[in-house]
């Protein structure tokens, strides 16, 4: 991609919980850093999210879970994505999610995933550094 | 408080103290900030002084202990009497693990319930339900049927504790299972004692847990008011939560002004329904958070106590002295709890305890210090439930009532969290209301922004989070194994759910559902018919789908 065009990103919350503190405030965080941020709100499916993905066009999405259910649901969106032909979009994770299931979520594609305590610079620099070196 | 001729010899002798004493100390040793904040912003200075709570007056801003304006406590002798309530949230996996957690907590010393519901539940879904996927018994326990009910208070009898349950949307439900096991058990419901949070304007724009649209939400939680009202005296209908505005992000001085205006709303909501003040407002209850400022959590219990006596005394003419009081639970604040260095969580849930203990609570839960990685261990919860028992036991704070009052910065800090949540509900009563604050995005959009700030102070490290901006290490010790919810804890479910659906009478549920549409349509209390639905097995889902199909369901305003 070139460098004039700004960043598009999804920053997705799957699963039932409805703890969005996180979510938000990466959001404005990615937004403040310039970029352009879709948050499509609590409770996304699986399938919303991969096809909020391909509507928007994004370049990154940025999944929010603090429910634990993320083996349930990671593998789902990444299948998806998949098949829409999404492969090249930078997909990584936050949240409450145990260290023992981080090697499993990297097996499936999830680029990376940060755990609380995060400094949204942190998240900027990962997100401009990786989106560009897949391009 | 003081003469005037003394106050006015302490100021000359602080004038003095400022322009000596103070620069030459300066001088070598430069104070650490230019400025120092609570979280709400509120500045804090140097040092408290008579002259700072000159216009306090003692009969009137604070008074007795069990007196109006209650700031020094609900109780005339307080904690030498009885202790607060020591209340552990929790709730996993099954009904059978989380009965087992249960018992072990009374156990140890526990002196009520308090029941977490997985996330389908709290949405009012079953553990079938294709959403429930991965969720069922993840977060608290699944609850689809009184089946499960029955199976969680499996040898506890409801005559001897009280139950508190965090639930909102379908609180009407739980609420008729729990009467249906009082009902099973042979506990006259006049004896059934506990709470249901029951609190649905902070889900708008906190908690997110929203299944109805604002209205229909309203009047079912007045149902539930008018129902224990009539019915279950000794249950509070309602239990109006800061604490997930706290948790969303926002200041002390948000949280206690929006939890105020909810609760404002509420008392309006039964006035127009035909009640009386006198009749409800006594088991109206409060839950809010211990977060991190030792000194403005205090001064934000006492405020509390002293502001909603006010409100309930002037705007809405309460006699009964119940009715002025602000009956508290606390929990302290799972948002300040760092995943780093995770055993230090122990030492700030034990302040952030002291604070409450200080600022009055009648019930208060511990955090576990491992809630930062996952739900609590049973070791870690013990580490909790001991912290509040050290509390209550070794450190003497217990022994006299509200120790805290008279300090000039706390009495302060009291009156500036008062005046500062007044400023926030009479903005809010000049736009209409909360609901209507929620519908133009007003509250979360203040949420929205307290949470970026305190973010970004810590990003650039104006806030300090030991171990996590600062007095970091390579690899963070973590004693203990995460609490991992098996994965047959689904099918286990999913099994129970289909042999009570082939059991029960399906014609019998059909009717009682039918039932309960007409009289959702006809705007009647819907406590009966739900109560009558849930004996009979009709499911938690079943019974809000009947709901949803009248009400319709509620689409988020999305706020960044």
């Amino acid at each position: 991609m070139s460098s004039q065009k700004r960043i598009r990103i999804l920053v997705a919350k799957p699963g039932l919980d409805s703890h969005d503190r996180g979510a938000k405030v990466i959001a404005r965080a990615f937004r403040d850093a310039g970029m352009e941020v879709i948050y499509t709100g609590l409770r996304q499916t699986p399938e919303q999210v991969a096809e909020t993905a391909l509507q928007e066009d994004v370049d990154v999405i940025a999944l929010s879970i603090l429910s634990g259910a993320h083996l349930a649901l990671f593998p789902r969106i990444m299948e998806l994505l998949k098949q829409k032909g999404l492969d090249d979009v930078l997909v990584f994770a936050g949240g409450i999610i145990p260290k023992e299931d981080v090697p499993r979520l990297k097996e499936i594609g999830i680029a990376e995933v940060f755990g609380p305590g995060t400094r949204t610079e942190t998240l900027v620099k990962f997100v401009q550094e990786n989106v560009l070196k897949g391009k | 408080m003081f003469e005037q001729q003394r106050l006015s010899e302490i100021a000359k002798e602080r004038e003095k103290w400022e322009k000596k004493t103070v620069p030459s100390w300066l001088r070598i040793n430069p104070e650490r900030k230019r400025e120092f904040k609570t979280s709400s912003g509120i500045s804090i200075k140097r040092l408290y002084m008579p002259e700072d709570v000159k216009n306090l007056d003692y009969l009137g801003d604070l008074g007795f202990p069990g007196q109006f304006p209650f700031t020094r406590g609900l109780h005339a002798t307080m904690y030498r009497g009885r202790l607060w309530t020591m209340r552990q949230f929790s709730g996993f996996a099954t009904a059978e693990q989380t009965n087992e957690r249960f018992k072990y907590l009374l156990k140890e010393g526990e002196t009520g319930l308090s029941i977490a519901f997985d996330y389908p539940t709290i949405m009012g879904r079953d553990s079938d339900d294709p959403v429930s996927r991965g969720e069922v018994g993840m977060c608290g326990v699944a609850v689809s049927s009184l089946r499960d009910m029955e199976i969680l208070f499996d040898g506890i009898p409801l005559d001897q504790v009280t139950t508190s349950m965090t639930i909102n949307g379908p609180a009407a439900m739980l609420l008729a299972m729990y009467i249906a096991i009082g009902d099973k058990q042979g506990v006259p419901r006049t004896e059934l004692g506990g709470t249901t949070q029951n609190d649905m304007l902070k889900e708008f724009y906190a908690q997110k847990l929203c299944i109805f649209p604002p209205k229909p939400s309203v009047k079912l939680v007045t149902d539930i008011v008018e129902y224990c009202a009539k019915h279950l005296p000794r249950w509070n209908p309602i239990s109006i939560s800061g604490y997930h505005i706290r948790e969303a992000g926002s200041n002390a001085v948000q949280e206690l002004a929006f939890t105020l205006a909810d609760g404002i709303a509420y008392v309006e909501s039964a006035l127009e329904r035909g009640l009386k003040v006198d009749d409800f407002a006594p088991r109206f209850s409060f839950f809010f958070a211990a977060h991190n400022n030792f000194l403005e959590e205090i001064a934000k219990f006492r405020a509390a106590r002293r502001l909603w006596a006010k409100i309930m005394k002037e705007r809405f003419k309460a006699k009964d002295p119940r009715s002025l009081w602000m009956r508290m639970h606390v929990q302290t604040s799972g948002c300040t709890l760092t995943a780093h260095q995770p055993v230090n969580n122990v030492v700030r849930v034990a302040l952030q305890s002291l604070a409450a203990v200080l600022g009055g609570t009648q019930s208060l839960h511990t955090n576990s210090f491992d809630e930062a990685i996952a739900l609590p261990s049973e070791e870690a919860v013990t580490v909790a439930l001991r912290t509040q028992q050290i509390i209550a036991h070794e450190i003497g704070v217990v022994d006299t009532v509200d120790p805290m009052a008279g300090s000039y910065c706390v009495e302060a800090l009291t009156n500036e969290m008062e005046e500062r949540a007044m400023g926030y509900i009479d903005k809010i009563d000049a736009m209409g209301g909360v609901i209507a604050a929620i519908e133009n995005g007003f509250l979360q959009r203040e949420i929205a922004d307290s949470a970026y700030k305190y973010q970004q102070e810590i990003d650039n490290k104006e806030r300090i989070l030991v171990g996590v901006n600062d007095y970091t290490v390579e690899e963070d010790w973590v004693p203990l194994k995460p609490l991992r919810i098996p994965p047959d804890v689904e099918a286990e479910q999913l099994a129970r759910l289909q042999e009570v659906k082939r059991k029960r009478n399906n014609a019998k549920v059909k009717s009682v559902l039918n039932k309960l549409h007409d009289a959702a349509e006809r705007d009647e209390n819907l406590m009966p018919p739900i109560i009558e639905a849930l004996k009979a097995y009709a499911t938690l889902g079943e019974t809000v789908n009947v709901l949803r199909e009248v009400f319709g369901e509620y689409r988020e305003l999305i706020v960044i």
